[in-house]
């Protein structure tokens, strides 16, 4: 595939694999961000291709890994609903909450619906004019922007029956905490590439300037990735901290504008609970007032008591880049991907699932 | 969550502002997708799909320039060898 395969010659990566080696003369920990960069630095073994002083560890980008509990439980509620049908994108499907997921909601005669894009809620909700459909509205700001459509369009066609469970967050706030911690190790940061398609990337050079940390936006192919470590090892080692763009096929400074203003119109920014991690400020998006008939939240009066987290799922170290998967008791041993104790086996950008299924330590 | 791959744009289906949509190919497979988010899309670029939605246009020319990267990367190379 064009755009793709081109990016996967192993002679282009170890051209940059040679030059990442040449140019680095101390120990440096770079962080992905996003959890599809996690993935295809597992997949393909980007760190052997990395000498051993540069250190790859894994970031909060995984929307699945760290919407919170009480969200979780309260679409298990929605789900059970006779007059409702669930619809979720499919990573969101074995994610546990306190006491079941989604699949098992399903298979005790929950109208549970994966879909690939939120259109095919709001196509659901127009052919099914007597039934309630509840759309689990979940993602950064890559998917923000396709969440936003959905609600514009269903305000646009008049439907009563469409409504949305939303679990969104905002990537800056993140990487802020990981650089603001006392113990933080992280000297540079991989962007998340996508996200920046949408956002652009003029508010992190606040950040890189700050917190004297280089950022650099980058893709998720195996070049794209190397590249970025490249970028991001060059800048260290010149004693530089500024933002670069790797992926620049994909991503302009000021991102999309269309999508900008359409996020602007249904959303707006508000406080959010990572799961593992906690409240941060401005760290997420809700439905305007001017679209709250359109918040499943607000129209099923949903209030749950607040959910212990308590599985022993050490997500919130993962997610911040503290621990590594083979690190936490329960990896592999209690907790596997048909098995999962915490989110982060479960998705497909969690960083415990990507080492589960490509790079299994191996387990007394 | 944020995987989102290129793909061409083959052919318009919806014209209206909101619903722009076309048939777009992934390495053969068609699937109709929302381009009311990359209103500069034409028939015959390659767009970023994430969720059914087009959230980017490729520009070639900027996805040319890593390999230009790699060409002088292998020429600095070489010059530090010798």
């Amino acid at each position: 595939m064009k755009y793709v395969n081109e990016y996967r010659q192993k002679a282009s990566i170890e051209k940059i694999s040679r030059e990442i080696a040449r140019i680095t003369t101390r120990p440096w920990t770079i962080m992905e961000v996003c959890g599809g960069q996690t993935h295809a630095i597992v997949k393909y073994g980007l760190q052997q291709f990395l000498p051993d002083s540069v250190e790859l560890v894994h970031g909060p980008g995984c929307p699945v890994c760290v919407t919170s509990l009480e969200i979780i439980d309260q679409a298990m509620a929605l789900a059970a609903r006779p007059e409702i049908i669930f619809c979720s994108f499919g990573d969101m499907l074995r994610v546990p909450g306190s006491e079941r997921d989604l699949l098992s909601v399903k298979a005790a005669g929950g109208d549970v619906r994966l879909v690939y894009s939120p259109l095919n809620a709001v196509e659901l909700a127009e052919q099914n004019p007597d039934r309630e459909v509840v759309f689990f509205a979940i993602g950064f700001e890559t998917t923000a922007p396709a969440n936003a459509m959905a609600a514009f369009l269903a305000r646009q066609k008049r439907l009563r029956n469409f409504s949305m469970l939303v679990s969104h967050f905002l990537v800056p706030p993140a990487i802020e905490t990981i650089c603001s911690a006392e113990d933080n190790r992280v000297q540079g940061f991989l962007a998340a590439g996508h996200v920046c398609t949408v956002t652009g990337y003029e508010q992190y050079f606040a950040l890189a300037q700050t917190y004297r940390i280089p950022v650099v936006v980058t893709g998720f192919e195996p070049l794209d990735v190397l590249e970025g470590v490249l970028m991001c090892v060059r800048q260290l080692e010149q004693g530089h901290y500024t933002v670069e763009n790797q992926y620049r096929r994909a991503v302009r400074q000021q991102g999309n504008i269309p999508a900008q203003q359409l996020l602007e119109q249904v959303f707006e920014v508000s406080s959010q609970s990572w799961r593992g991690v906690g409240k941060l400020h401005h760290s997420g998006l809700r439905l305007r007032s001017a679209f709250s008939a359109f918040d499943a939240a607000c129209k099923f009066e949903l209030t749950l008591p607040s959910a212990r987290d308590d599985s022993g799922c050490i997500s919130g170290e993962i997610m911040q880049g503290r621990k590594k998967p083979g690190e936490c008791p329960h990896f592999g041993r209690d907790c596997r991907p048909e098995l999962p104790l915490g989110a982060p086996m479960v998705s497909s950008e969690g960083a415990c699932a990507a080492y589960y299924r490509y790079h299994r330590p191996v387990i007394e | 969550m944020c995987l989102a791959v290129p793909g061409r744009v083959e052919e318009f289906l919806n014209h209206s502002p909101l619903e722009r949509s076309a048939h777009v190919s992934f390495g053969g497979i068609r699937k109709v997708i929302n381009l009311a988010l990359v209103p500069e899309a034409v028939i015959g670029d390659y767009v970023i799909v994430h969720v059914g939605f087009a959230i980017s246009r490729i520009d070639e020319a900027q996805a040319q320039q890593i390999f230009r990267d790699l060409e002088e990367i292998g020429m600095r190379g070489r010059l530090a060898e010798e």
